[in-house]
């Protein structure tokens, strides 16, 4: 059947910002489906408020909407496409997350449909709804035959007590229409039960809920499936959750493909998933259907579809090698299955079911660090903000394999640098033996990281392993690693995590096998059978090191005499057909003997053509995401495009740069050192350089081990980027400049840094060395802070791995700037050129993290001899560092003042956002620099003028996860939360503003109350604010300090009584019955447990916008200005760069 | 823990795999094939039409679940040997009683572990089906490639008359209102064929695969199910001289062998694909509906679809992989065949309609692709 040739041209809708539940994932199906749309013939317009992604690359769609996602926009792009005379025809609404889907139903909803003469393609409104709500879903699957938990619907407090009545508890709440299931969990009390209702109403975009028989501790199983317009059903991968019901599978260990099932009951669930799918109706594409399994009597329920692509699709895409994305979008035009290409074996149909022969592991990664206050107990509520994938041939090796991707500095489960069984062991052996040497030994790798090493030591108390066990949280793993080395028995854990015994022995496989390695050494006569054991066990060679107290390179020569070493293919197909698409993994095989020789069945080549290999950056983390993949992929296409091989390494399933065409050689590996060498030494023979700079703090922290090993290192050296890092040697630079940074001092010691402290000044910005999105970065107003701060950074450290603590002047009301710049060091001898690719200034002022600030591209407030102040130290610092490739710096403006506050010679967060800004894809300039061309040139070929005045303004917002971690409070500081931005254009700053908020979900209201509330400092400042406020008819509530000060200007204003004061009226109140429409409240004491951080978290549970800084209130005060001065109106990225 | 016994794996293309002996202790010989499911290795193992074959599972972990009293496809287990890169510490199910080792030990399977079977399966996909020697009794290298390069072809072999059934029984039936007796054809044939007649209310009486048109008309069959089995079918003219004498005079449905039999019966070629058909994904174009199924497979030999025109026969199911046949229908007689196993076990259940439509070509009397059309 070939496709309907009544579409023409397709509106593509993607996901937005990045948040919790909706990571990068929707940016690699939204850019798979705008390639086989185009591949096809089919105009792609797309609607994306998230310019860090590559879909919205002016390339990969015919039109590009950066604009927020909500219906109005997409009436707005539905008006200018018709009014150019190129009408949309059809929305495809299925490959941009729950988003996408909702902002679609939206639409039907309001009638667009029909105003615009436009169509869905992919799902229909009456399959997302029979999918999505929960009574819908639940009267066809049961009309279909099939089983569901016993549940009721409620749409208030009384509906819920009736249905628990009935049911009881343990029970669970399932909001319908949210994310990543916000406001949902699991009720095992009264109190929780009201609390969750409570919550689960106010979370959900219809106020129903879902109150359900518990199924917690039930095996878990997902099925990945596509269906075409003819009614042909294929599954594409099935899933099994390591932790079992209960735990969100988000932020599950989850394997494929499922491995306890024998063929019956697998049988049994794909005839079930097929019949859901087609009871629910969904006409074409990916759906994706969750079970729950007892794991004593079998019986199985369904438990939920997303008729749409998901972060599943996703994760079932890398791990199976089949493109998801790619084919829904070609079954959405009418194609059906057998009229598609596999194109992994080019021979065979995508009509199959794929078959795997490896294990495939994804592990979550979260960030509870950056929440302290949060309840890190794992529920149905997604809290993970990343993933990482590892493929093996054993579980065990996959398992091992993911445990060294998660980028927690963990060489696997257990022997390695952060084991206090293993610590314990040798202190009791270095203690029999008096061998003083052995004391304290450690193998110097990563940098210890101390908030993540408790101060427990070996035994660890059975009653926290107890607890560990029976509540979900991060690390579980390693806690049923030290109940095995307690003696603990498989049925015991069991018991406690509902974990299947299946893993759990898997699990304590590996635990009981390092008895064996630790038995072992050098001169052990089985050496070589425990070497290849330990290696399909996925041990690391740091972990045996460990074991064996030797030295890397004794394992790797080892490793050279025993071998085994190999990469197989991902090839959809067992090795049935050939596979054509280089996409590999690595593993140990035991050799084999042909005609007497040893071999190992190596499928990687070495390429024809040069390599150059790029390093991503592992899973997704706050102050780490899509930006750095984002670069990495333009780095990529570079290289393609100037006739290289592409070799990508990676671990993030999500991601674009893991996509089975981005590169020409993909390799899906941990990126830690030995992992990264073997694959550089696959591919050296053939290798012209490997690139660090695109892949943030992940291989920037490789560089200096890659290059000792005597790999070329391609752009800015290793000895240069840590010349930056270098606190001394980069002082020494900025002083020959004749820059000037705020003062600072190192400190190791408590009272070395509150001597460093009174010298500089308080307030001071204090922090560890060598961190990422200002992990564990605080501002300390006064000693007693400090001495707080540095008890709690060196207690909780040990005495080997001392943590540096830099101290810097805090400077108080000065305006930040973020500097990304070009430079090509070394490409012309003797000249350096060096191009500005954007200026941009922060919103928020400094001390707040960049990562969390708002920032306006090109400066809204700076003066142009400030801003070509900027520059020309720019262009010194990148003549000073030497840089080849992408360079940020960051400024503090105080009056006219210019300080440096950090220099990071490579790719930034801010890079995809002026790239998108200025029409420049610096990224790829930056690859193309470091593969020697001239800089001047390369501008030349894009037509960038330094210079050129710009039409338009971009601002870049960030987006919070602060709805995941109820209580938590919102307000900014130097550590970075954020997990996403948005990107608002538009002619002007205050509308781009404007945009910039919508997109963030935070609009700005244009009439209203608007509470005022802010600290001492800024009650100053807050006046002509509430003055416009006020001009513009809104009325203000203020606290008592701020309102005696607006009565005092004589402007009306309602005081509003403290929560203590007033538990009936008050800010909470006032935001529960929907009275306020806006916040402005600046921080005098931040916690939780405060009235101010109450009323905070309160605003963001009832989403009203939050304005936590003076700057940002002016800014939003010019927008409202704007708002009601005119229409909205959108434009195509295409238009603003013509 | 015993240390565990050494096994090697010696195929005729000169390469040796050494790893773990589990299972019966022994030497075994035989076509050296690999199945893609990954699921349903209990199956796989009772599944009579791998006599004569050693099973390498592409998927690396096997035993995952163990070994249940249900899930079995014939009294016991036929192939030759079985290989697998991992076996579990521990299996996991619900309805497991002994591990998958134990099961194998019991039966007096050897089967090897610790070796890449994805190595094996590349070879094969090369080189074609290869014969091989499994032993951990002779461990000497040079003599296993020799006694794997002295084993006799496939090709030639009468296997399905070694597990013919040898007497008639008749299947169990416990659905009322049961109006067809259908004889099932039993030349290793699976037991959930059987099961899928009966559960569509049909009584099935199942007979050697042997025995003669006039032992089978005896019974006065509604219809006649032709299973699968092993081996060459070409080789067993005692079968084929039946069935040319009963086309044309009752219903007939084939099964993998039994569609090759009945291909052979009406004259078609036949020929023995490259590495076989074995797994649970390959997808099959319904020529007359045009819908696809995943389908369970298992045949080394196939028939000639250039030589059904001749036969008075069309092709009515083809193999979207390689574009083989897998299906084809008398434009006359109530006859049809399939080369896949629409019983499933393991696989998939996409074409279990196939009984239903066996059973209308009985009621209805009418040819296959007629019936098809029509319903």
């Amino acid at each position: 059947m070939p496709r309907h040739p009544e579409i023409k041209r397709v509106l593509i809708i993607g996901s937005g910002p990045i948040v919790i539940g909706q990571g990068c994932e929707f940016d690699y199906s939204g850019t798979q489906a705008c390639k086989a749309l185009r591949e096809e013939g089919i105009s792609v317009v797309l609607l994306n408020s998230n310019p860090a992604t590559i879909m919205t690359d002016p390339q990969t769609a015919d039109r590009t909407y950066i604009e927020p996602i909500t219906p109005r926009f997409l009436e707005l792009v539905l008006a200018r496409e018709k009014q150019r005379g190129t009408p949309i025809d059809s929305i495809l609404p299925t490959l941009g997350g729950q988003t996408a889907l909702n902002c679609a139903m939206a639409a039907v909803e309001q009638g667009l449909l029909e105003k615009y003469g436009v169509r869905l393609i992919g799902a229909d409104y009456t399959t997302i709804h029979r999918a999505e709500d929960r009574t819908a879903f639940k009267e066809t699957v049961l009309a279909a035959g099939l089983e569901v938990p016993r549940s009721g619907v409620a749409h208030s407090i009384a509906d819920a007590e009736a249905i628990i009545r009935d049911i009881g508890l343990p029970c669970v709440i399932r909001p319908a229409f949210t994310l990543g299931g916000s406001g949902g969990g699991h009720a095992r009390t009264r109190e929780e039960f009201d609390y969750l209702v409570r919550s689960g109403l106010d979370a959900s975009r219809n106020h129903e809920i879902l109150v359900e028989e518990s199924v917690y501790g039930w095996k878990e199983f997902e099925l990945e499936l596509m269906r075409d317009r003819r009614d042909n059903v294929v599954v594409i991968c099935a899933i099994e959750n390591l932790d079992p019901m209960g735990v969100h599978t988000g932020d599950s260990i989850t394997v494929a493909p499922a491995q306890t099932l024998t063929d019956r009951e697998y049988q049994q669930m794909r005839d079930a998933a097929i019949t859901v799918m087609r009871a629910i109706g969904v006409e074409t594409g990916g759906s994706n259907v969750q079970f729950a399994v007892h794991p004593k009597t079998g019986r199985l329920v369904a438990i939920e579809m997303n008729p749409r692509v998901s972060r599943s699709s996703a994760l079932a895409s890398k791990a199976t090698g089949f493109p998801i994305a790619k084919i829904a979008a070609k079954l959405a035009i009418g194609y059906t299955l057998d009229e598609i290409t596999n194109d992994i074996t080019r021979e065979t149909p995508a009509c199959f079911e794929p078959t795997i022969d490896y294990c495939v592991v994804k592990m979550p990664r979260w960030t509870f660090e950056k929440f302290p206050e949060s309840d890190q107990t794992l529920t149905t509520q997604m809290k993970s903000v990343g993933e990482a994938m590892a493929i093996g041939r054993s579980f065990a090796e996959a398992f091992q394999k993911c445990i060294r991707s998660m980028e927690i500095k963990r060489n696997g489960l257990g022997l390695d640098q952060q084991d206090r069984w293993l610590d314990d062991h040798e202190q009791q052996q270095a203690a029999r033996t008096a061998d003083p040497g052995l004391r304290g030994w450690r193998h110097g790798e990563a940098p210890h990281d101390w908030k993540e090493s408790a101060a427990d030591h070996w035994p660890i108390d059975e009653a926290i392993i107890h607890d560990k066990l029976s509540n979900p949280s991060q690390g579980r793993p390693y806690y049923i690693r030290y109940a095995f080395k307690l003696g603990w028995s498989i049925d015991r854990v069991n018991e406690l995590t509902q974990i299947d015994r299946w893993f759990l022995a898997q699990i304590k496989r590996i635990v009981d096998f390092e008895d064996r390695l630790l038995r072992s050494g050098m001169d052990d006569p089985e050496l070589e059978s425990v070497y290849h054991e330990a290696l399909k066990l996925g041990y690391s060679f740091a972990q045996l090191a460990r074991a064996w107290r030797c030295s890397r390179s004794q394992i790797h020569a080892l490793a050279e005499k025993f071998q085994g070493h190999c990469y197989k293919a991902v090839d959809t197909c067992a090795a049935e057909f050939e596979a054509y698409t280089p996409y590999f993994y690595s593993t140990h095989e035991t050799p084999y003997l042909l005609n007497g020789t040893r071999q190992v069945d190596n499928e990687a080549f070495v390429p024809d053509k040069p390599a150059v290999m790029i390093i991503g950056g592992g899973p997704n983390r706050i102050g780490q995401g899509i930006e750095f993949d984002y670069c990495c992929v333009h780095a990529v296409q570079a290289v393609r495009a100037a006739g290289l091989t592409a070799v990508m390494i990676n671990s993030n399933p999500e991601t674009v740069s893991t996509d089975y065409d981005t590169s020409d050689m993909l390799f899906f590996e941990p990126l830690v050192l030995e992992d990264v060498l073997n694959v550089c030494r696959q591919v050296r023979p053939n290798l012209r350089g490997v690139v660090v700079q695109f892949g943030g703090q992940t291989p920037l922290n490789l560089a200096r081990s890659l290059a000792e090993a005597g790999l070329p290192i391609l752009g800015t050296t290793p000895a240069a980027i840590h010349l930056a890092e270098d606190r001394a040697s980069f002082q020494k630079i900025m002083d020959q400049l004749g820059l000037v940074q705020p003062p600072s001092a190192i400190a190791h010691t408590v009272e070395e840094a509150v001597q460093a402290a009174s010298r500089i000044g308080y307030p001071v910005l204090v922090r560890p060395s060598y961190v990422l999105g200002g992990r564990a970065m605080e501002i300390c107003n006064q000693e007693a802070d400090l001495r707080r701060y540095m008890h709690t950074a060196l207690g909780a450290s040990d005495l080997d791995a001392q943590p540096t603590i830099l101290i810097d002047q805090f400077l108080q009301d000065a305006i930040e700037v973020d500097v990304d710049a070009v430079a090509d060091y070394g490409v012309v001898p003797g000249h350096l050129h060096c191009a500005i690719c954007g200026v941009m200034e922060h919103i928020e002022e400094a001390g707040i993290h960049s990562g969390d600030s708002a920032c306006a591209l090109p400066p809204y407030t700076l003066s142009p001899a400030i801003i070509d102040e900027i520059k020309r130290q720019t262009r010194l610092l990148a003549e000073a560092l030497q840089v080849c490739g992408l360079m940020n710096v960051q400024f503090a403006i105080k009056g006219r003042r210019v300080y440096v506050l950090e220099v990071n010679p490579r790719a930034s967060r801010t890079v995809p956002f002026v790239s998108k800004a200025t029409g420049v894809p610096w990224a790829k300039v930056a690859m193309e620099i470091m593969l020697g061309e001239p800089l001047a040139k390369i501008l030349a070929r894009y037509d960038y003028e330094p210079d050129r005045p710009t039409s338009h303004v971009s601002v870049k917002e960030v987006v919070f996860p602060f709805e995941k971690f109820p209580g938590v409070d919102v307000v900014l500081g130097p550590e970075m939360r954020s997990t996403g931005e948005v990107m608002g254009i538009d002619r002007n700053f205050a509308l781009a503003f404007a945009k910039a908020q919508i997109a963030a979900h935070q609009p700005l209201p244009t009439s209203g109350t608007v509470y005022l509330s802010v600290n001492d400092g800024d009650k100053a400042f807050i006046l002509p604010i509430a003055r416009q406020l006020s001009d513009l008819g809104f009325q203000l509530v203020a606290t008592h300090g701020t309102h005696h000060r607006l009565c005092a200007a004589g402007l009306t204003c309602d005081l509003v009584a403290r929560i203590s004061d007033n538990p009936d009226n008050n800010a909470v109140t006032l935001l529960q019955n929907h009275k306020l429409q806006l916040l402005i409240n600046t921080a005098t004491v931040t916690g939780r447990f405060t009235d101010e951080g109450r009323i905070r978290s309160a605003a963001v549970r009832y989403r009203v916008p939050l304005i936590t800084t003076m700057t940002e209130a002016q800014a939003a005060v010019q927008a409202i200005t704007a708002l009601h001065k005119g229409q909205l109106v959108v434009r195509a990225l295409q238009d603003y760069l013509e | 823990m015993d240390s565990p016994v050494i096994c090697k794996l010696a195929l005729e293309d000169g390469s040796v795999f050494s790893g773990q002996l589990f299972g019966a202790p022994g030497t075994s010989c035989g076509e050296v094939v690999f199945n893609t499911a990954m699921t349903g290795y209990q199956e796989v193992l009772t599944d009579p039409s791998y006599l004569g074959q050693i099973v390498t599972m592409t998927y690396p972990l096997m035993g995952n679940y163990g070994i249940n009293p249900e899930d079995i496809e014939s009294s016991k287990l036929h192939l030759a040997g079985f290989i697998v890169r991992e076996l579990p510490p521990q299996h996991s199910n619900f309805r497991a009683t002994q591990p998958l080792e134990r099961y194998l030990a019991n039966h007096g399977i050897t089967a090897l572990q610790g070796v890449d079977t994805r190595a094996i399966t590349r070879r094969l996909r090369v080189h074609g089906a290869l014969r091989g020697v499994l032993s951990s009794e002779i461990l000497d290298d040079a003599i296993l490639l020799q006694k794997a390069r002295e084993l006799p072809l496939m090709s030639g072999l009468n296997l399905a008359s070694r597990v013919a059934g040898q007497a008639q029984r008749d299947w169990p039936t416990h659905l009322s209102g049961s109006h067809y007796r259908i004889v099932a054809l039993d030349c290793g044939i699976k037991y959930n064929i059987l099961r899928q007649l009966n559960e569509l209310g049909c009584s099935v009486i199942a007979m050697s695969g042997l025995s003669s048109a006039e032992e089978i008309l005896h019974t006065e069959p509604d219809g006649i199910l032709i299973g699968n089995g092993p081996g060459d079918p070409t080789a067993v003219d005692q079968s084929i001289a039946a069935i040319q004498q009963l086309i044309g005079r009752v219903p007939i449905f084939g099964i993998c062998l039994g569609h090759q039999l009945l291909g052979c019966a009406l004259g078609a070629k036949i020929y023995k694909l490259k590495f076989g058909h074995h797994g649970a994904n390959h997808p099959v174009k319904n020529l007359v509906t045009g819908r696809v199924e995943i389908t369970s497979q298992n045949h080394g030999f196939a028939v000639d679809a250039d030589s059904l025109a001749d036969c008075g026969a069309v092709a009515t199911h083809i193999n979207l992989n390689d574009q083989s046949l897998e299906g084809f229908a008398h434009r006359k007689h109530l006859l049809f065949g399939v080369q896949y196993h629409p019983e499933a076990a393991p696989g998939p259940h996409d074409a279990s309609y196939l009984f239903k439509q066996f059973l209308n070509m009985i009621a209805y009397r009418q040819p296959y692709c007629q019936l098809t059309l029509d319903s």
